[in-house]
């Protein structure tokens, strides 16, 4: 059991948007994997991919980084150890 | 390998404490057509499943640990406050001298997880089949976890893995096709 900290509104809604654009993503990579050849599936597919690197950056600089071993910077101290984890917000 | 994202696929909220929903809902946790065994099937199956469709199975796979996540997160939710006398209400007084509010891979009925819910035929047919089986038999499995429960947030979750069912169902159906055709384009050469 951990305390945890309660984050504001802005928090919900950056993750809720960054949510529904990994959504999109996901149905487009599964789509893809059995329809190589849709060349507009993979247009919309890296744009939105270009629209999702900068959501998650603006994330990060918020609220610390989404991915461990490298795939992200750390402020100090150490943030990716930090609470909340998913389950806990 | 793999690298962990720090956030849901899905947002969880639940409603209300409901222990007995949360006992329900380690039938998709821990239970044969759950969520850990769906992933452990399919990432187990790639290696040896035709080149063309291997990426299918690793990407459904992968997604698979994301809802293990959320329906554990709704288990952790569910529980994480309740006393002993509700969880032995809830009929979750023998996990609870077993596990404390630790989650423990087990179906609703309290039967531990086993490596027999996960098939591996080696023939991609059969394999491809037994997946698109599964994936039918976890959506039967969340609606009749819907209809459980009144908590409206706890639905909302529910519903978005029941609609993920019936695309992985989809994309195993597309897969069969792929190997198919695959074998015939073989064969004419």
């Amino acid at each position: 059991m951990t305390s945890k900290p309660q984050y504001d509104k802005q928090y919900y809604e950056m993750l809720e948007n960054l949510q529904a654009l990994d959504f999109a993503l996901v149905e487009l990579n599964l789509y893809l994997d059995t329809h190589p050849n849709d060349l507009k599936a993979i247009e919309q597919f890296n744009q939105l991919t270009r629209d999702r690197t900068i959501l998650a950056n603006e994330f990060q600089q918020c609220y610390g980084p989404l991915q461990n071993f490298g795939r992200a910077y750390s402020k100090f101290p150490w943030e990716w150890s930090k609470s909340p984890w998913p389950w806990q917000v | 390998m793999w690298i962990y994202e720090k956030k849901l696929q899905y947002p969880v909220r639940v409603g209300k404490c409901d222990v007995r929903m949360a006992k329900f809902l380690l039938e998709q946790y821990g239970g044969a057509d759950g969520e850990l065994a769906a992933a452990l099937r399919y990432l187990n199956q790639r290696y040896t499943i035709p080149d063309k469709v291997i990426g299918l199975l690793n990407d459904i796979g992968t997604e698979e640990f994301a809802h293990l996540e959320m329906i554990a997160t709704m288990i952790y939710k569910l529980t994480k406050d309740a006393t002993p006398e509700q969880m032995k209400e809830a009929g979750l007084g023998d996990y609870y001298v077993s596990h404390d509010h630790a989650l423990f891979y087990q179906n609703a009925a309290g039967v531990p997880f086993t490596a027999s819910y996960i098939q591996a035929k080696g023939d991609p047919i059969a394999d491809l089949y037994e997946d698109i089986a599964a994936e039918e038999k976890a959506r039967a499995t969340y609606q009749w976890l819907i209809d459980m429960t009144d908590d409206v947030d706890l639905q909302d979750g529910l519903k978005f893995l029941r609609e993920r069912e019936v695309i992985h169902s989809l994309r195993f159906r597309e897969a069969v096709e792929i190997v198919k055709e695959d074998r015939e384009t073989k064969k004419v050469f």
